[in-house]
């Protein structure tokens, strides 16, 4: 398949069940509500080495907040649910609590309930006050700055995560505009997250090493400078290679962001030096999910 | 299936235990079972249709006309369905409701929504003292709900309550919220002496300055961001608290009762 001089491979992505929650972060307005996201979400690119995988999913408007301020949806997804009510926890104490006016809620209603609050509370060393309101429950604790508001508990639900794509260019500038304009259009995808940074990972990964301790290691078939002293998997004028790595809540989530993606790369086109699209996978052994290049795009 | 419709033929002299007609017990009776029940006055027991003239089959919405202050129990431990009485109802309207909807168009008298549960009472007239209570003895006032009364109340509305609304579009009598352990009472109109006597936690939401006791301490002006949240909870309800103007985040913050664990908060209206 060849969309607008870029060969789109016949291979498929490989993709693993996991969890995932999400949060609503509000506050005085966009910027700090921008804040606090970025920390709760940092450190948070690989559940290889962050405990789970985090990102930004979309500026919310006042009118879509629980209490009608500018927020901002954050996602989280991690292998098992206890790594992910641990790692939602730390990062709400650590990230929203202590970021000035911020409010957390529960951004999914189903599921199920994992503490998002509910355990912050006793930061309030007995001055905090808990309401229930239409039937969820939230927690007023007392700090410095005023009040700190946080729904209890937020939803866990089945998700996907390491649905991906590599670019190929003909250069390292080329490749970088290419993911940059995926990324654009597939920031517009609800229920999806790019926990990489920008989006965007340069050093995609292979599994094992030669090094006995470490579990993963360079992808060296897709390095460029290692074509002629690997067995590669670049043609002679590719000379950078980035992978969009996503994780969705459901693989018809992925699958949307995928195709704009890729759609995206490919309207750039031979032209500004993009040759191919093609995606990581470990032979479809390891992941129940497979996301083939060539059906999305078709 | 129209409404099951128990008209009052006359008033009794004495006292009506309304308790047997509620929606969950009369389910999977007839009509002539249902006529047939005896309802406790006074000293002796009456057949239902001595006292009303019964019409409509649904008993899951059940309406009592001509009601009056004499018929108590109405709605005890309901357990969804709906009861909606024209006329005023007696004491202990809604004991111990579980789920489900009461509406009284006139005014209702001691104990209603007494130890209440969950669902929702709407009460247009006055309500007597202790709504939302517990009976004597007990330590457990309502524990979910929503009382919604559009009218004044008497004293100790709330007493001993845990959790849920009380929302009271007039004025409060003395000793609003005492003992409660927590909840939230809000009241539109003025509240009387003893404002929160011996809370230990729980909200009083005023719209006017009250008479503070001195085991209450300024804990100064505040923005709260629960404040919207829990004004955006009452827009469902066909009341002055669903109206988008009534409703503020700005309130002085008042602590107590200090006498107790000093961890009750009256918050009242600012600007």
């Amino acid at each position: 398949m060849i969309i607008n001089g870029v060969t789109i491979d016949a291979t498929f992505a490989e993709a693993f069940p996991m969890k995932a929650t999400r949060a609503i972060i509000t506050a005085q307005n966009e910027k700090w509500a921008m804040i606090s996201a970025q920390a709760m979400t940092g450190f948070a690119t690989s559940v290889i080495a962050c405990g789970c995988e985090a990102g930004i999913e979309r500026v919310l408007d006042p009118s879509e907040t629980p209490d009608g301020r500018p927020g901002v949806s954050i996602m989280i997804f991690a292998m098992g649910g206890k790594g992910l009510a641990k790692q939602l926890e730390t990062r709400a104490g650590q990230c929203v609590l202590t970021s000035p006016t911020s409010a957390l809620f529960a951004g999914i209603d189903g599921g199920t309930r994992i503490a998002l609050g509910k355990n912050l509370r006793y930061f309030g060393d007995g001055f905090q006050v808990a309401k229930l309101i239409d039937g969820k429950r939230y927690w007023r604790i007392p700090v410095m700055d005023g009040e700190f508001l946080t729904e209890a508990t937020t939803g866990q639900v089945e998700a996907v995560g390491g649905g991906n794509f590599l670019v190929l260019a003909e250069s390292q500038p080329q490749a970088l505009a290419a993911c940059e304009a995926a990324i654009e259009e597939m920031r517009k995808i609800p229920n999806v997250i790019m926990p990489f940074p920008g989006g965007v990972v340069r050093s995609g990964s292979k599994v094992g090493s030669k090094y006995k301790s470490l579990g993963a290691s360079t992808n060296d078939a897709f390095c460029p400078t290692l074509k002629g002293a690997t067995k590669t998997d670049l043609s002679p004028e590719i000379e950078s290679v980035m992978e969009i790595v996503i994780d969705g809540l459901t693989k018809e989530d992925i699958d949307k962001a995928m195709r704009v993606g890729i759609q995206a790369v490919c309207d750039l086109g031979a032209a500004n030096g993009i040759k191919r699209i093609s995606a990581g996978n470990y032979g479809g052994k390891l992941g129940p999910f497979h996301f083939h290049l060539q059906e999305i795009m078709a | 299936m129209s409404a099951l419709t128990f008209t009052l033929k006359h008033r009794p002299d004495q006292r009506v235990d309304m308790s047997p007609l509620v929606p969950h017990l009369l389910e999977n009776l007839e009509p002539v079972q249902i006529a047939a029940l005896e309802l406790q006055t006074g000293k002796r027991k009456v057949r239902v249709d001595e006292l009303f003239t019964i019409s409509g089959s649904d008993t899951q919405a059940i309406i009592i006309k001509n009601s009056f202050a004499k018929l108590d129990f109405i709605g005890k431990e309901l357990q969804g369905g709906s009861i909606k009485v024209e006329g005023d109802a007696g004491a202990y309207l809604g004991f111990g409701i579980k789920s489900g909807e009461i509406v009284v168009d006139g005014d209702v008298g001691l104990y209603a929504g007494c130890e209440m549960k969950k669902g929702f009472i709407k009460i247009t007239g006055n309500a007597g003292d202790f709504l939302g209570g517990a009976l004597p003895g007990n330590k457990m006032g309502m524990k979910g709900g929503t009382i919604l009364v559009k009218g004044n109340v008497g004293e100790r509305a709330g007493d001993h309550m845990r959790r849920g609304n009380i929302l009271i579009e007039g004025n409060a009598g003395d000793y609003c919220g005492s003992r409660m352990t927590a909840g939230t009472i809000a009241v539109m109109g003025q509240t009387g002496r003893f404002l929160g006597y011996a809370m230990r936690r729980g909200t009083l939401l005023l719209w006017n300055q009250p008479q503070l006791s001195a085991s209450f301490n300024d804990c100064g002006a505040h923005t709260l961001a629960f404040l919207p949240i829990l004004f955006a909870s009452f827009k469902k309800l066909n009341s002055k608290f669903a109206d988008a103007s009534v409703a503020f985040n700005r309130v002085q913050r008042y602590a107590g009762d200090m006498s107790e664990i000093g961890r009750g908060e009256v918050l009242v209206k600012l600007g």
